[in-house]
């Protein structure tokens, strides 16, 4: 793998920051350099949240540069579209299947834009669109934050890092008690990109993100 | 052992690797969690104070005590702190004090985007940027060092991507033993600044400054990296990382210490290139002092001023300036300035909801979504606001704040705006935190010029923008230790308040009567809204439902503009995993069809 960078986005409060740490955190255990960085600010209070990663040899930018991400992946639909410029073409867009509509569409000042719509976009840039039913998943786990750790499931199949590295990660990062809830999500975020996305005939995965 | 850890985490164990013993810090991003990362530290005293200038002057105490000492804060922390930094400048210190300011480039968290280098060449002191973790990590570290070197406190500057991006760090140092035997040094003719002291001192800050800068000369702070000679770029801080990827085979002088800057380097890097450019954010701070050198160099006539530099930016305006090739253009994406936006927002079940609600209506300052006529009657009230998350009172719905401009203002302006014979009533709204940071004077002013202004004080016990640090007035110290509170209504009556109540945040009505009494009333009162922050406390219980019999889709519930509330297609519905239930019940208490209530009755009503 010569450089992965990799886009998350998504609403604040869905786990982000946290997931984007445990990735950052599996690539630097296999020796890669890392950085990343997020926009917090007031973001705690449902705005909307990114968080930047990189990965290669030598990272010198913290930040990715528009239409350079190799992977997009986006907890909510429109926060995958407005992100969508950052995505190389050709690039991967792992979408969870979630509309988050916020206040100004709630109020009927604004339009939240349709599936279509949101395909349409993100169709401009690339035709590997992956979407997932990540919050449907978690909530039928019983926690709908294990969000967080379904899309790093999905995500993990793109990246050639073993799963042991990812559960060292992860363990690192969640209290005991909660771990084995996550590692199913993650699973089942696995699960869902080869069994619904990859018998499209898509090669295996992990290669083609980098070349 | 390497870590990924944030620049603000790096800082913190470099400097604990350096031996600080005093570490003193308010809460602002993007500095916050350089005190956090010290306060989880053994072996040191850590404090929140209540504001930076306070901070600054804890840390120079203990610095002229002999005991290394480091203040962070963000950009407009040091405006408060300035006075203080000029007097350590001054004085200079016994042992190693460095301040740490973190500047917000972007503006992603604050209300303005200040280049505080100039501080440095203000204060006369030395200053070093890092570009990235592990520097953060290594030259606060140096920091010490050259602090008591050349006895003068030191500013580390640093920036959003640098605070608060993560990258490896090798943690290869250990901490020193204590050094016993210190103690306070009485020497009046450096620490007493009478005139006739200080007139003494300033030709040794001079000198000191001259020592200064044939330091940066040679120090390994400063580095060359050759590459092709026909461009040559001095940087740094974060623009360096993004100069070396933009411009991978330039020749670089990176300036790890960027104040005072070393001539005779950058005398010797320039007469070595074909051109020479500056990459850096924010202001024109490297480009002037080398102009000053009479060295030509460009920067600012094709880098922004304003905002955050990144890659893509500095890529574009250097294709601009003809330093690099036009790459074909990518096709542009007809995207994204349509879609609705999404700012943040009062969390589901704050308690500043219900007051702006409250203020939004008695101000006029909203109309029910679905009303035909959708022009805004002439706004009542002139409501000025403070720094916090109730700042978010100003946008729709609620758009019920009129002023805010830095830590404690809403009180002084509420009072020169009734002098100015303004004659809407004025009210004021200030959080608990920053009433205590920089709020009280200005209600000591009030009461001495008998303004007639009404002041709320929101409080939920935290300071909850930053993300949820203690201060004065939740009896918890930066350590997590209980100590003493502060207890808001006292210290008000204490200052000459007489008209004070205390309301609790999540009553509508109570504080429906208890603002509009004291808005009839013509002397100064003084109410606190009092509730927790509910992401602070993390109570949860049984979510609020809306009974669609009943709903008749009037939508004042949406002008709380709880983010639970939601509207699917014209239905108004509760979202059962973002309602906070029965601790807020504000929406319940609003709804004129009482339509909202706990999941287990409305059902109950369902059925029946």
């Amino acid at each position: 793998m010569k450089k992965l960078d990799l886009l998350m986005t998504g609403v604040g409060g869905q786990g982000i920051i946290l997931a984007s740490n445990i990735l950052g955190e599996a690539a630097l255990a296999v020796g890669y350099d890392v950085k990343k960085t997020d926009t917090l600010g007031m973001a705690q209070r449902g705005g909307s949240v990114i968080s930047h990663v990189r990965i290669a040899r030598k990272v010198y930018s913290p930040l990715i540069k528009e239409g350079e991400a190799d992977i997009l992946l986006a907890f909510e639909k429109l926060e995958a579209a407005r992100w969508s410029y950052f995505l190389k073409p050709g690039g991967i867009a792992i979408v969870n299947n979630l509309s988050q509509p916020p206040l100004s569409v709630n109020l009927g000042n604004e339009r939240y834009p349709s599936d279509e719509e949101i395909t349409k976009i993100l169709k401009q840039g690339t035709d590997r669109i992956y979407f997932v039913n990540g919050s449907s998943c978690a909530t039928k786990l019983g926690d709908i934050r294990t969000l967080n750790m379904f899309m790093l499931g999905c995500v993990s199949l793109f990246m050639p890092l073993k799963v042991s590295i990812w559960k060292d990660s992860t363990a690192q990062h969640l209290p005991p008690n909660i771990q084995k809830i996550n590692t199913i999500a993650f699973k089942l975020g696995r699960k869902e990109i080869r069994s619904v996305h990859l018998r499209k005939g898509s090669p295996t995965p992990s290669r083609t993100v980098v070349d | 052992m390497i870590k990924l850890l944030s620049g603000n985490e790096a800082l913190a164990w470099g400097a604990y690797h350096a031996g600080v013993r005093v570490g003193a810090a308010y809460p602002g991003t993007p500095s916050t969690e350089i005190l956090e990362t010290l306060s989880s530290f053994d072996d040191i005293y850590t404090e929140w104070s209540t504001n930076e200038k306070v901070a600054m002057e804890v840390a120079l105490g203990a610095a002229y005590s002999g005991v290394r000492s480091l203040v962070s804060m963000k950009q407009v922390g040091l405006n408060v702190a300035s006075d203080p930094f000029m007097a350590a400048s001054i004085t200079g210190i016994n042992a190693g004090m460095v301040v740490i300011s973190a500047d917000d480039p972007g503006i992603h968290s604050s209300q303005n985007e200040q280049d505080n280098r100039h501080y440095a060449k203000l204060a006369k002191v030395a200053m070093l940027e890092p570009s990235d973790s592990q520097e953060a990590y290594e030259f606060v570290a140096c920091a010490f060092d050259l602090s008591e070197q050349f006895d003068t406190p030191v500013l580390v500057r640093t920036t959003t991507r640098i605070s608060h991006a993560k990258s490896p760090v090798k943690l290869n140092r250990r901490r020193p033993k204590p050094v016993t035997g210190l103690g306070f040094k009485h020497e009046a003719g450096k620490y007493v600044m009478l005139p006739v002291h200080a007139r003494i001192r300033h030709p040794l800050i001079e000198e000191r400054l001259v020592k200064l800068k044939s330091y940066a000369e040679t120090s390994p702070l400063n580095q060359v990296f050759w590459g092709e000679r026909r461009l040559g770029i001095i940087t740094s801080g974060v623009a360096y990382q993004y100069a070396r990827e933009v411009f991978p085979r330039a020749s670089f002088l990176k300036l790890g210490m960027s104040y005072p800057i070393p001539k005779n380097l950058i005398h010797d890097f320039s007469s070595q290139v074909d051109k020479l450019i500056v990459i850096e954010e924010l202001d024109p701070f490297l480009e002037e002092n080398i102009q000053a050198m009479g060295i030509e160099v460009a920067g600012k006539e094709f880098i922004p001023r304003a905002g955050e530099l990144n890659p893509s930016i500095i890529e574009a305006a250097s294709q601009c300036a003809g330093l690099l090739e036009k790459t074909s253009p990518q096709p542009k994406l007809e995207i994204t300035s349509e879609l609705p936006k999404r700012p943040p927002l009062l969390c589901p079940g704050c308690p500043h909801t219900g007051l702006f609600f409250i203020l939004s209506s008695l101000g006029q300052r909203s109309k029910l979504p679905g009303a035909k006529d959708k022009t805004l009657r002439e706004p009542k009230l002139v409501i000025t606001g403070d720094i916090g998350c109730y700042t978010l009172g100003a946008l729709p719905p609620h758009s019920a704040m009129d002023t805010t401009a830095c830590m404690g203002a809403s009180i002084g302006q509420a009072l020169g705006i009734e002098k100015a014979g303004v004659r809407d009533k004025v009210v004021a709204v200030i959080g608990d935190s920053t009433f205590l940071h920089a709020g009280i004077t200005g209600l000591v002013n009030a009461v001495y010029n008998q303004g007639q202004i009404t002041l709320i004080i929101l409080d939920n016990g935290t300071t909850a923008m930053t993300g949820h640090q203690d201060h004065p007035g939740t009896g918890i110290s930066a350590r997590g230790k209980k100590t003493k509170a502060v207890e808001l209504e006292s210290l008000v009556r204490g200052i000459g308040v007489s008209d004070v109540k205390v309301v609790d945040a999540f009553n509508l009505k109570a504080l429906r009567t208890s603002l509009r009494s004291a808005l009839e009333s013509s002397e100064l009162s003084v109410i606190i809204v009092r509730g927790d922050c509910p992401i602070h406390v993390r109570k949860r219980s049984e979510p609020r439902v809306i009974n669609t019999d009943k709903c008749n889709q009037c939508g004042i519930c949406l002008l709380l503009g709880c983010p639970a509330i939601q509207n699917d297609n014209g239905h108004l519905l509760v979202n059962p995993m973002l309602c906070t239930g029965q601790s807020c019940t504000i929406c319940q208490q609003l709804c004129p069809q009482q339509a909202i209530g706990p999941q287990s009755k409305i059902m109950d009503r369902v059925l029946k």
